[in-house]
């Protein structure tokens, strides 16, 4: 048993809501801080290495302002999809079918755009409610029938493949109008100017930084009005200068490039806003209950049906969106389109951090996971590193990160 | 022959921080049918677990000697070659292998080319099947058997193992009546084949019926070992063996004042999910506002299955009754909507059915009621930790911080994590079941205060307990279940242990 000091004695001090509070109090253990978030910083401390690896072994090439975009246009609708995975993960499921429902998104799209010569935004909301509508069909099986969400899925991969195939006829169409190619194509730039670079690129940047400080500063204030731990003041400035530092490098060298990727600002709105609901919202509180105790989630109220047909739902929504987003990069629809893209996404959920078990796991470390993939897989081609090679390096990065969440678990098991 | 098959000397077995078996001895001769018995808790199960080798040798201190020979069995294994075999409670058939496959599995019979021999198996099964009067084909899967028929399978594998000492762990508990006796019948039809027989029974009539000795084991130890022939014995003695001793003054003082009646069921009748059966059948019961009200009942009894069918029907199927909360009924269809209507029911497994364990304190804590910590879906996080904080204060969860993982608390801080998420969703009755089990005699008078605070604070408490002077140092009123029916209720001031037993052990038809 833990035995400290009995909290009945312990009565807390009146609260201080001052800012100027904020600037003192907080403790500076820095090593308790990372041992408590082992699980978490262990992949930003892995990232970091191998970007740095990769960034010496390609000889700076991997961080040129020309490769960091083709990064971001690369890899976005991996990560967009990565999203949707881990939260379903996070409840205790998984979906295989996320590559085929890319496909048959991006051909309903192509056919109504070009093929009938519909606007482009007729298209993207075809692909949205044929997303969306994929995903109750999953979330009717799992939730209301009661089948494994593995079983429904891998159903869900062939029909919907096949349906891709009758959509389009077997056949690949292109090209898509400039507009719609835009979504994940188009860059903004020059909207401000700048000489030799893009001024509004590094607007953005800015904003993004000042943001995270005061959204930072505000969570800390409220933190001691209630007297909550915080990290101490000079370790949270160190903090926020150094992610801050992070987000300008590469606006800076985004800038130098073509400017800020439309796609960059839909994958940064989705992350913020689903980093928000997995954390703070009721429905995201259900989904970590229900993976990580279902029973004990049914008796405490929690609709566990109602719950798991709607993570269904909007993983069929973020599969359209990344659908949309790979059918605009591409410039067309192929019957064959988002082959394996299932995988590279429940990679990217299991590297950042995701449990297998269920109710672990968080849409940043996806994010992270996924950089990993894509990091690896980018530097690797850059390297001239064939296409075998960088598969089993892959297989086993994947291998090694679940490996170590089952061993940190074990031994916080033998804990008790 | 009057000699001594088996012999357990001094048997002492401690698990960390409990000694669940201290210095018992047990003597079985060769050819009776031996019961033992005890309250739910007093180590019969565990004194088995070391004689089969659940517990391997040197996990324990003692000797065991069979046939006159000292054992040590590391495992099942080595105890079966001995001719040792126990039966579970908890039937250990795969259900959708046939009964020849079942009977021999793991001991499968080969032909000569070391293929299995289906024709020589189920052969042998249909003669083992009829030895136990089961007439059914050895090809049939066992998920066709009822309940008692699988129990019959289970004593056919046992003899097919060459059993010499077959151990029967509750055999009836699951069974009708009409299956209990034939199943009765057949062990004294082993025994007149010279079988020796050890039975762990709650059901007294049973033993009385069947036993040749008894042995009683209550707290860890044998208490006596009653010959059933010669000395008078009744249930009645038997009963004084398993709770002899006294109410020590462990139970916190209470000021009773009941108010008006807060829950009410009546005619509540609930059938299991799976099996054919009614698990309860027609209960009545009341419980008013300050009040403590107990439900004592052996294992199997339905007590469990009566809180959960209650508690937005999370057990069972064809639940029939009508719930009555402040006196206005409701239909609870839901857990949602039995916390909505102010029940709120604490589980007695915790660990599977109570807490998130992977999760920290702070959200297990809020999770049966982030309604009252979320606006338009949005969950304050600040005003979920101070929740949180001040449940640690005053339940006194000893952590280091509210964000601790639940699964590294001791099950007595778990068990106030589970109380605080109740309490936080303000209910007017809480159904405890076995609020105490697993934890510490501090945590448990910790626990018991508590209890005495909400009541002092108005609200209803039913507690479903299996240890009586529990029920009798806590409660108002107790309401006694046997096989699913209410089978008495009692003013605390009239309850003794002898007579709470006694009525917890009434069967209605094979009394008699």
């Amino acid at each position: 048993m833990t035995s400290i000091k009995t909290p009945s004695t312990e009565r807390p001090t009146p609260p201080d809501s001052t800012p100027a509070a904020a600037l003192h109090s907080g403790t500076s253990d820095l090593r308790a801080l990372v041992l408590n978030n082992l699980r978490q910083s262990g992949i930003y401390v892995a990232l970091v290495v191998i970007v740095g690896l990769f960034a010496i072994l390609t000889d700076g090439v991997l961080l040129s302002p020309g490769n960091i975009t083709n990064i971001v246009l690369q890899y976005s609708y991996i990560l967009v999809l990565a999203i949707g995975m881990v939260i379903l993960i996070i409840g205790g499921h998984i979906d295989l079918s996320v590559g085929s429902v890319v496909a048959l998104t991006g051909a309903v799209s192509a056919v109504l755009v070009i093929q009938q010569g519909h606007p482009w935004w007729i298209g993207v909301l075809a692909a949205l409610a044929v997303g969306v509508a994929v995903g109750a069909w999953h979330g009717f099986w799992v939730a209301y029938a009661g089948i494994p969400a593995f079983i429904v899925t891998l159903a869900g991969m062939l029909l919907f493949r096949g349906l891709t195939l009758r959509v389009l006829d077997n056949i690949s169409l292109s090209p898509f109008p400039a507009e719609y190619q835009r979504v994940a194509a188009g860059f903004l730039n020059g909207l401000l100017g700048g000489n030799g670079f893009d001024a509004f690129t590094l607007l953005i940047g800015a904003v993004a930084v000042a943001g995270y400080a005061v959204s930072g500063f505000r969570t800390r204030v409220a933190r001691i009005r209630y007297q909550q731990p915080v990290e101490s003041f000079p370790l949270f400035v160190a903090r926020v200068v150094a992610v801050g530092a992070v987000i300008m490098y590469f606006a800076w060298q985004l800038a130098h490039a073509r400017g800020l990727p439309i796609v960059l600002i839909i994958l940064a709105v989705l992350v913020l806003v689903y980093g928000l609901l997995t954390r703070r919202t009721v429905f995201g509180r259900q989904v970590y209950a229900i993976g990580g105790n279902l029973s004990a989630a049914a008796l405490s109220g929690v609709k566990v049906r109602t719950v798991n047909f709607w993570m269904f739902v909007n993983m069929g929504f973020l599969a359209a969106v990344a659908g949309v987003i790979y059918s605009s990069r591409s410039n067309g629809a192929q019957p064959a389109a988002g082959n394996m893209f299932e995988l590279d996404a429940i990679a990217a959920a299991f590297i950042g951090g995701a449990a297998v078990t269920g109710g672990v796991g968080t849409v940043v470390g996806a994010m992270v996971g996924g950089l990993i993939m894509a990091v690896m897989s980018n530097g690797m081609q850059l390297m001239g590193i064939d296409q075998s090679t960088q598969s089993v390096v892959k297989g086993l990065v994947l291998l090694v990160a679940v490996a170590f969440d089952v061993y940190n678990k074990r031994r916080a098991g033998s804990a008790r | 022959m009057d000699d001594t098959i088996l012999e357990m000397r001094r048997i002492t077995k401690t698990f960390p921080g409990v000694t669940a078996l201290e210095d018992v001895t047990l003597a079985v001769r060769r050819g009776e049918i031996h019961a033992i018995c005890g309250e739910n808790g007093a180590g019969k199960s565990t004194l088995m677990k070391v004689l089969s080798g659940v517990h391997p040798s040197g996990s324990y201190d003692g000797e065991i000697l069979f046939d006159g020979k000292p054992m040590q069995f590391r495992g099942i294994r080595d105890s079966e070659a001995n001719g040792i075999v126990i039966i579970h409670q908890e039937l250990a058939l795969v259900p959708y292998l046939s009964i020849a496959e079942n009977i021999f599995l793991g001991n499968e019979r080969r032909g000569r080319s070391g293929l299995i021999d289906w024709n020589l198996a189920n052969a042998e099964a249909a003669k083992l099947l009829a030895s136990v009067g089961l007439h059914e084909n050895p090809v049939t899967p066992v998920i066709q058997l009822g309940v008692g028929k699988q129990q019959l399978v289970e004593i056919a594998k046992a003899l097919s193992k060459k059993v010499r000492l077959l151990i029967l762990d509750e055999p009836t508990a699951a069974l009708n009546d009409i299956d209990s006796a034939h199943l009765l019948d057949l062990l004294r039809a082993l025994r007149d084949q010279g079988i020796t027989c050890i039975m762990i029974s709650h059901k007294l009539n049973e033993i009385t019926a069947i036993a040749d000795s008894t042995t009683v084991i209550r707290d860890g130890r044998a208490v006596e070992t009653l010959d059933m022939k010669s000395d008078e014995v009744t249930q009645q003695r038997i009963i004084r063996g398993m709770v002899g001793r006294d109410l020590d003054s462990f139970y916190p003082d209470r000021e009773s004042s009941p108010g008006e009646e807060v829950l009410r069921i009546e005619d509540w009748t609930v059938r299991h999910p799976v099996q054919d059966r009614l698990v309860v059948e027609g209960v009545g019961l009341s419980v008013r506002a300050g009040e403590v009200v107990g439900i004592a009942g052996l294992m199997g009894a339905g007590r469990t299955e009566l809180a959960m069918s209650v508690f937005g029907r999370s057990y069972g199927r064809d639940i029939s009754g009508r719930l009555f909360v402040r006196g206005r009924e409701v239909h609870a269809r839901s857990v949602a909507e039995a916390i909505d209507n102010g029940i709120a029911y604490v589980t007695e497994d915790r660990k599977r059915y109570g807490l998130n364990l992977i999760d920290d304190v702070r959200r297990n804590v809020s999770a049966a009621a982030l309604d009252r910590l979320s606006r338009l879906g949005w969950v304050n996080g600040n005003e979920e930790i101070k929740v949180a904080e001040s449940s640690r204060r005053e339940m006194n969860i000893r952590t280091t911080s509210v964000m601790a993982v639940v699964g590294k608390l001791s099950g007595g801080n778990q068990q106030k994590v589970v109380l605080s998420k109740w309490l936080f969703t303000d209910p007017d009755v809480l159904i405890l079941d076995e609020p105490t089990r697993g934890i510490d005699v501090g945590a448990k008078y910790e626990i018991y205060t508590i209890i005495n605070r909400l009541v002092a604070a108005g609200k209803a408490v039913i507690v479903i307990s299996s240890e009586l002077p529990e029920l009798l140092g806590m409660c108002d009123r107790i309401y006694t279940l046997a096989a699913g029916r209410i089978t008495g209720e009692v003013p605390v001031a009239e309850a003794t242990q002898e007579s709470l037993m006694e009525l917890m052990t009434k069967d209605k038809e094979l009394v008699g």
